[in-house]
């Protein structure tokens, strides 16, 4: 896992010989002439572009920008490698939401020294307003979305956990979609287990949350900030697909601490909110005053228990990076298990011992600020010049609570359709977990992103990112 | 349905409606202003075409003189006058988008696509005929697609018949607007004053509805005023007329009340509308004054535009 170490390929072995899941795959790549998979490529981007008229924009710059590549090799992996992955996410995720139920009550993980006061307390987005509330049936965070990289056969890393209101899962479901079309014969020569009823578990898990107040057949709604928001597409996409109401804020109304939608036939009482808006808006007499997204009262009658909000208020104190180094023993102590996924092994520069060997090794780690995203604020050590090296070591020594430090990894690849011919590009995985009342589901395989430049390890669609349908194949 | 995407749906076909309307008058007034002044008199015709499109307080404000030039960019392509061509399109647009998952694809591929193709259209390039020509048939047949797309592709539920009112609203309303601006063209006494003069003005009428043709076929006479004035008000066959839209408007109000399970005053409204125009005699409306009649119609349809808001779509 250090830089030098040879990277795992997840097709080719390092003797040349083809792992038994690509072995119909590689054979398929052999036989299929280069130009021809090109060509499909292209009726790749034509079916989204058509996708994409039927859902999003068409024909302005917003809509160009989020065409994101698509990827025609699609990624494979074996039903053990999903039982075990899908084992290591479902435990992850209770953790979370245990961690989540403890931190806004009786914090025993506090009061037990396990997770240091300040990094909850002091979080930005830890919120004070859901100090001792309850939240239906106790779950915090009904839809995660947890980025997996993988460095061996057998290591599975969590890269970060997304607990707040996690996107791209469209694509997941287009991807798939887009592969059918294309490449049937592919889908008669593999078992690949399905995704598209993805949008059926979420609704069901929508209303497995429902506040007990609410009627047996719960109202559920899409919250969207609105069509300037950069994901509107997936929320329209998924409520058609949902068969639920897209709403905006301001089609939602409070009338004595229950959530009402303005319909044509009159006010309609609503019960679960799968919200695609960020705490800070959602209710303005609690949070930003100056919000027009949100619904006033919104809050209150959350705090009366009368609708569910998916996920719940202030479930970013979980999913920050100071609290990720923590995960291990987060699930330790409340499930009692040892954990199934790892973490990349991270530095908390807090910890004198460890900034003093994360000084020592600046040139071989990627150092990262605590509440930093999208890559901001970050050293890659092997590829900085030695002034921003010291630039680091600076900013270390003044504030170390806020960084913390990991090796370069050395995420694994697969055969990707580039420029040259079909080549190795990095990937990573982002699965999507449910956490209903009921039970966890979680459809088999996720979001496989890819970074489409030679070398790189940068998976953003904003930096030449791409996705890739992923396939798990039924033993 | 959410009240927001009902409201949408309704304007979106307002607007496209009015787009369509808006490229008629241009087409009847490039016409007459084509005519030599023996045929259509001395009057300006771009100062009524923008009289007729209602915007004359905005116009004013922009341009000091109505010119063939200054009216077609304010009526086709200003982005300040919220009722342009351009407008309504990028409005009809942004609806669309809002409500994308209430259309179905063809109702949005008609939008965008005319949202796509306005692009090529420019205000310097109507100078020529050719062009203006193309760019109005464009603007017509938007509207063509949008409403055959929503005929024949939507469920007929609410947000059909929410979509019907919006179109019949504003056709009653563009319908109205016209014999408002042109009424004294109508009149017995103007007919003896202006003579043949008139003859071009009333066919110009008929054209900015598309109806001289059916004209000829439901009268079989020379244009007269006031059969002119039966034809858009009282004739229930003539799909722009007043009746027609208000049998239109009471029906889709009928579905609605009756899959919501109850009236409203916005049904109550239009029914005493209905009636009114079912029951009057072109002889007497002319009685008691044509412009009277008309001025107080604009008002009862904007009412019941505010009846509909107030009861649905808020």
């Amino acid at each position: 896992m250090a830089g030098d170490a040879p990277v795992f390929d997840e097709m080719n072995l390092a003797d040349g010989a083809v792992r038994p899941a690509y072995e119909t795959l590689a054979r398929w790549l052999k036989t299929i002439p280069t130009d021809l998979l090109a060509t499909r490529s292209r009726e790749a981007e034509a079916l989204f572009r058509r996708i994409g008229i039927t859902f999003a924009v068409y024909g302005d710059s917003a809509s160009t920008e989020r065409l994101i590549p698509f990827d025609v090799i699609p990624r494979v992996l074996t039903n053990d490698e999903w039982v075990r992955l899908s084992k290591g996410l479902t435990q992850r995720v209770r953790a979370i939401n245990a961690f989540l139920g403890d931190v806004y009550s009786k914090r025993e993980i506090l009061r037990a020294g396990l997770v240091p006061e300040d990094l909850v307390y002091q979080n930005p987005a830890f919120r004070p307003e859901m100090n001792q509330q309850a939240v239906p049936h106790g779950i915090y965070v009904m839809i995660a979305g947890i980025d997996i990289v993988r460095v061996d056969s057998e290591t599975f890393y969590v890269l970060e956990d997304n607990a707040r209101t996690p996107s791209g899962v469209s694509y997941m479901l287009e991807n798939r979609e887009v592969m059918i079309r294309l490449f049937p014969e592919l889908f008669s020569q593999h078992r690949v287990a399905p995704v598209e009823n993805y949008t059926d578990d979420l609704l069901a898990t929508m209303k497995s949350v429902a506040p007990r107040s609410a009627s047996s057949d719960p109202t559920c709604v899409l919250l969207t900030p609105g069509l300037f928001n950069a994901a509107y597409y997936e929320h329209t996409f998924l409520a058609d697909k949902l068969g639920v109401e897209l709403v905006e804020g301001r089609d939602l109304f409070v009338k004595a601490d229950v959530v009402y939608m303005r319909t044509t036939g009159g006010p309609k009482r609503v019960d679960v909110i799968y919200r695609r808006l960020d705490d800070d808006f959602l209710d303005p007499l609690v949070f930003r005053p100056d919000s027009a997204l949100g619904v006033p009262g919104l809050m209150s009658a959350y705090h009366a228990g009368n609708v569910t909000l998916a996920n719940a208020v202030g479930t970013g104190v979980a999913d920050d990076k100071a609290v990720y180094s923590y995960m291990p023993e987060i699930v330790k102590f409340y499930l009692g298990e040892e954990p199934i996924l790892k973490n990349v092994p991270t530095w908390r520069c807090r910890e004198p011992d460890e900034l003093k060997y994360v000084l020592e090794h600046l040139p071989e780690l990627v150092v990262k600020e605590v509440h930093g995203s999208g890559g901001y604020g970050m050293l890659i050590g092997p590829k900085a010049a030695a002034a921003e090296i010291e630039l680091f070591r600076h900013k270390l020594a003044q504030d170390p609570s806020n960084f913390i430090a990991q090796p370069t990894l050395a995420l694994s690849t697969c055969p990707t359709l580039v420029e040259e011919g079909v080549a190795p590009r990095h990937v990573d995985l982002r699965p999507f977990v449910l956490t209903g009342r009921d039970k966890v589901r979680i459809v088999p395989g996720g979001l496989t992103r890819v970074a489409l430049k030679d070398g790189s390890l940068v998976v953003n669609s904003s930096q030449g990112g791409g996705t890739k349908d992923t396939w798990v194949l039924d033993s | 349905m959410l009240s927001r995407t009902a409201d949408n749906l309704f304007w979106l076909a307002r607007y496209v409606e009015r787009a369509e309307y808006l490229a008629r008058i241009i087409e009847a007034s490039t016409r007459l202003a084509n005519l030599p002044s023996a045929y259509a008199g001395t009057s300006n015709e771009w100062e009524s075409a923008v009289a007729t499109a209602g915007c004359a307080h905005l116009f004013y404000q922009a341009h000091d003189k109505a010119t063939r030039e200054t009216v077609i960019d304010f009526l086709a392509f200003s982005p300040d006058n919220p009722s342009s061509i351009r407008s309504c399109f990028e409005v009809a647009r942004t609806n669309a988008r809002s409500v994308r998952t209430a259309l179905t694809v063809e109702m949005w591929d008609a939008i965008n696509a005319a949202w796509l193709e306005l692009s090529k259209y420019r205000a310097s390039g109507l100078n020529q005929d050719e062009h203006l020509a193309n760019f109005l048939s464009f603007v017509k047949e938007t509207g063509l697609r949008f409403d055959g797309s929503a005929y024949r592709t939507m469920l007929r539920s609410d947000g059909y018949w929410f979509s019907r009112l919006g179109v019949m609203i504003e056709r009653a309303d563009n319908t109205a607007r016209i014999l408002d601006v042109k009424y004294h063209v109508l009149l017995p006494g103007a007919e003896q004053v202006g003579g043949s003069l008139d003859y071009f003005q009333w066919s110009a009428i008929l054209r900015a509805v598309s109806a001289l043709t059916a004209y000829h076929w439901v009268y079989k006479e020379s244009l007269k005023p006031w059969l002119v004035a039966d034809l858009l008000i009282l004739n229930d066959q003539m799909p722009r007329s007043l009746a027609a839209c208000y049998e239109s408007i009471v029906r889709n109000l009928d579905s609605l009340s009756l899959s919501y399970g109850r009236q409203g005053p916005a049904q109550r409204a239009a029914r005493a509308t209905r009636t009114k125009l079912e029951s009057a005699r072109i002889d007497d409306i002319f009685q008691s004054g044509l412009h009277e009649f008309v001025s107080e119609f604009i008002t009862e349809n904007n009412r019941l535009g505010a009846a509909i808001t107030q009861q649905y779509l808020t």
